[in-house]
């Protein structure tokens, strides 16, 4: 039976889904960006098992004309390019959904399906790749042109895109496949699905599409990152594949270490020597990390470190997202030392914040941690396209000049005003740059006496001050929604898309809401929590872990509890219809 | 001492060189040499002086770390930078005990020696770092003596001079804690590789030399090959100083448009 209901234009959600190896990412991701090529607003995000070939992946794409922050938890379209693909995902299909399959590979019916408001749409994948002589992979392709042929898309807009991601004789094939299929869904289809894609306004306008990790590299390369060290770990392994092929382009270093506590010390090196450095890992490997954060925080170098999370504890959901480390970032490593922990929400705050982390890192000689996860690391957003003319570079006190002229001999730790000291760097004539991850004099010698250790840890300390001093000028929280609100959410990182996505959502409802995303996490800015706080009438932490570590950060900051926390931990982002509802149910 | 002295025989200015240290009786080496200097954390000498190196190749690095430093807490990192060919110098002070701590056996320790922490005696034979040196396809591998400053003198100013990854093996005898490989036990084992007319561009021969331990033990350089260094394979860096670059104003308008 067809449900018969009106089409739906520009607002869908399409799942590429099938084996590991299968190129689904690829595909979902070739169809996102001719979505936004059209000048629509796209969101794709991927899920994976940790296997190389075999196991279920999907990429799950979400169109619309108005701007959106996340994933829906329904499928209007569905690829499937195995039969598991469709078991595991035909009841999240709405009614009147499609699916498109190879109908010589699998049987559906309505039976097998167990539901009969579907539109199955078969077409001979693998056969019309065999005829074009290609690769299996190419049935993706296959796929897509049949796709946009349902959704009545312009399939010129989906060659674009594939001429720009494939070399030309592999372009050209997938150009040749995609019209097959779509040829095929024309002549089979037409006018039979209650979907359509249409070109905006905004089509060819210059907009952006990248995951956090991509925004992330860039903004180091912008801020002028010359050193990456890096071990391979799910979720930061991409901001690797991303920086290694550019080293030569942007004069950089990108060296893949044995592990991870030697792409720690390698960077600790190289800012000693006085270059901005980065490092990138996940949970596991900022633990192997953590003793030369500390090192860092002693001897008062400035590594930017990327802690991509995944759900723990120890290897946890390996390709999974998950917000249980911020704790552990903020106190990693022994001893006490100040540090900055920076949480951006989406792609364009990963790139400026980076630069921010530079900067800051640099400025006070401090470590600066740089804190995503899967979900926001890995899934594709639109942003305008970044600013340059917004950056500044900012390398505080660093001395540049190539023989040092002071008065007196040059001493890395001298004890300043506010802590922070000359930075020379190594190689600078007249100049001994020296020290010591022992507690040390201003000269970096090893000391063991106590009134120099109460200085000295004053001293790093001191540039704690001044760096929330600096902070005051910095966008460290957003606030979402109006000033005033029945209810207001507080959150941090990638929740950021689905809270923006549930207020929408209750917006409808005419709950009265705003939303404070924590941007800074250390140093924590009180002052603006607090002011949101007090004014609130009934405040939600929405957190991706068990214990809801940023209520107790607000408890420890401004002895304040908050009303209700909604939590969740299971791996997978927050949907917005689930979150809008469990967040009406403490309303 | 040799490293003083090496650094003078070389010429090299003070300013251009860096010490890099890690956690053991050697590790306070950074206040005694006035040189910049980087005192680090135990077993990590290696990649630490492997990020000062790579980001400024102007400067002189020469690590130095303890057996216990290197060969046990280190010993991740050591075949590593060995492969990896990269500029610099390490020098391990073996005493083949842990002298810092107050006596424990380190991987370089002998067999059946009694320590505090090894009160029957060590069970595993020893590490050979001289032997795993060569076989992760070192380009400098020597051991000197501290009872010999001359000829460790010349080990160093050789290992500093050589172009690409040198290592130094250099028996340290404890002299509070290791009672069985004393000077004097050294002393009578120990001898010249280049007084026996040993060929250090012989690898099967220096693996051989690797392996001689017990009556008489071999010291100098057992093997040495140019081979392009890690540096030498970065052809946009190979010749600048990653602290000289400009990171101001960097154009990244073509990666923008790559995501458009």
């Amino acid at each position: 039976m067809r449900v018969v209901c009106t089409m739906i234009v520009n607002n869908m959600s399409v799942m590429v889904g099938g084996e590991a190896g299968a190129g689904i990412t690829r595909s979902g991701f070739l169809f996102a960006k001719a979505c936004l090529r059209g000048g629509l607003y796209v969101f794709g995000a991927n899920d994976y098992q940790s296997l190389i070939r075999g196991g279920h992946n999907f990429y799950i794409a979400r169109a619309a004309t108005e701007e959106v922050y996340c994933q829906a938890d329904t499928i209007d379209l569905l690829l499937a390019l195995d039969k598991e693909t469709v078991v595991l995902h035909k009841n999240e299909l709405v009614s009147g959904g499609g699916i498109v399959y190879d109908g010589e590979e699998l049987s559906l019916s309505e039976g097998e399906l167990s539901r009969d408001d579907l539109r199955l749409y078969p077409v001979p994948l693998k056969e019309f790749v065999k005829k074009l002589d290609g690769e299996l992979i190419m049935r993706n392709t296959v796929a897509l042109g049949a796709t946009l042929s349902l959704l009545s898309y312009d399939l010129e807009i989906l060659n674009g895109v594939m001429k720009d991601s494939f070399k030309p004789e592999v372009a050209e094939l997938n150009v040749k496949a995609a019209k097959i299929g779509y040829d095929y869904a024309r002549e089979k289809y037409a006018e039979d699905f209650g979907y359509r894609l249409e070109k905006t306004k905004s089509a060819g306008r210059k907009r952006l599409f990248l995951t956090g990790n991509e925004a992330v590299g860039l903004g180091a390369i912008q801020a002028g990152c010359k050193f990456y060290a890096a071990y391979p770990m799910t979720p930061a392994t991409p901001l690797l594949h991303f920086m290694a092929p550019l080293d030569r382009k942007y004069d950089m270093i990108v060296i893949q270490a044995e592990n991870e506590i030697a792409a720690m010390n390698m960077v600790a090196g190289a800012s000693f020597a006085g270059v901005r450095a980065m490092t990138a890992t996940s949970g596991g490997g900022f633990c192997l990390m953590s003793e030369a954060l500390g090192m860092t925080g002693m001897t008062e170098t400035s590594p930017v470190v990327v802690l991509a999370q995944r759900p723990g504890p120890s290897t946890g959901l390996p390709t999974y997202s998950g917000q249980g480390d911020l704790r552990f970032a903020i106190h990693a490593s022994q001893g006490e030392f100040p540090r900055v922990v920076i949480a951006p929400g989406d792609v364009e705050e990963c790139f400026y914040t980076t630069i921010e982390a530079f900067n800051l890192a640099e400025k006070f000689q401090i470590p600066a941690i740089l804190i995503t996860d899967k979900y926001l690391a890995e899934s594709h957003e639109v942003a305008e396209p970044f600013e340059q003319n917004r950056i500044e570079i900012d390398r505080g006190h660093l001395l540049t000049d190539i023989v040092y002229e002071g008065e007196e001999e040059y001493k890395r730790h001298k004890l300043t005003e506010n802590g922070i000291s000359p930075r020379a760097m190594p190689g600078m004539k007249g100049a001994l740059v020296r020290t010591s991850a022992d507690e040390h004099t201003e000269s970096g010698y090893t000391t063991d006496d106590p009134d120099l250790t109460t200085k000295m840890n004053d001293k790093r300390f001191k540039k704690l001050d001044a760096l929330v001093e600096e902070l005051e000028d910095y966008e460290t929280t957003k606030l979402y929604g109006p000033e005033e609100a029945d209810v207001t959410i507080l959150g941090w990182g990638s929740t950021k898309g689905p809270i923006r996505e549930t207020m929408r959502l209750l917006g409808k409802e005419t709950v009265k809401i705003n939303y404070l995303q924590i941007i800074y996490l250390t140093p924590f800015p009180a002052n603006s929590v607090q002011k949101i706080l007090r004014s609130a009438r009934k405040t939600i932490v929405v957190e991706n872990n068990k214990t809801s570590q940023l209520s107790s950060l607000i408890q420890e900051h401004l002895l304040m509890t908050v009303d209700h926390k909604v939590l969740q931990y299971n791996g997978r982002p927050f949907n917005p219809r689930e979150l809008s509802e469990r967040i009406k149910e403490v309303l | 001492m040799a490293f003083k002295k090496a650094i003078v025989e070389l010429g090299l200015r003070r300013d251009q060189v860096v010490l890099v240290s890690g956690i053991g009786c050697h590790g306070k080496m950074v206040n005694y040499v006035n040189v910049n200097g980087f005192h680090g954390i135990h077993g990590r000498v290696l990649p630490l002086a492997t990020g000062i190196k790579l980001a400024n190749p102007t400067l002189t690095v020469v690590g130095f770390a303890g057996d216990a430093d290197q060969y046990d807490e280190g010993w991740g990192h050591f075949a590593h930078a060995v492969r990896r060919n990269i500029d610099m110098t390490l020098v391990v002070h073996n005493n083949m005990i842990l002298g810092l701590t107050t006596g424990q056996a380190t991987s370089t320790s002998q067999q059946e020696f009694k320590t505090k922490s090894t009160p029957f005696g060590v069970i595993p034979p020893m590490l050979n770092p001289v032997a795993h040196a060569l076989v992760s396809n070192g380009t400098f591998v020597a051991r000197g003596f501290a009872g010999d400053t001359r000829h460790l003198t010349g080990l160093m100013v050789e290992a500093i001079k050589h172009r690409g990854f040198a290592f130094l093996d250099v028996f340290q005898p404890c002299v509070t804690f290791n009672y069985l490989n004393t000077y004097d036990w050294v002393r009578k084992r120990i001898y010249k590789l280049e007084e026996e007319d040993h060929k250090v561009a012989n690898k099967a021969k220096a693996l051989e030399k690797a392996f001689e331990w017990g009556e008489r033990i071999p010291s100098g350089i057992f093997y040495k090959e140019e081979r392009p260094t890690y540096r030498d394979n970065l052809p946009h860096v190979k010749e600048k100083s990653l602290t000289e670059l400009p990171i101001e104003d960097i154009d990244i308008n073509s990666l923008l448009e790559s995501m458009m």
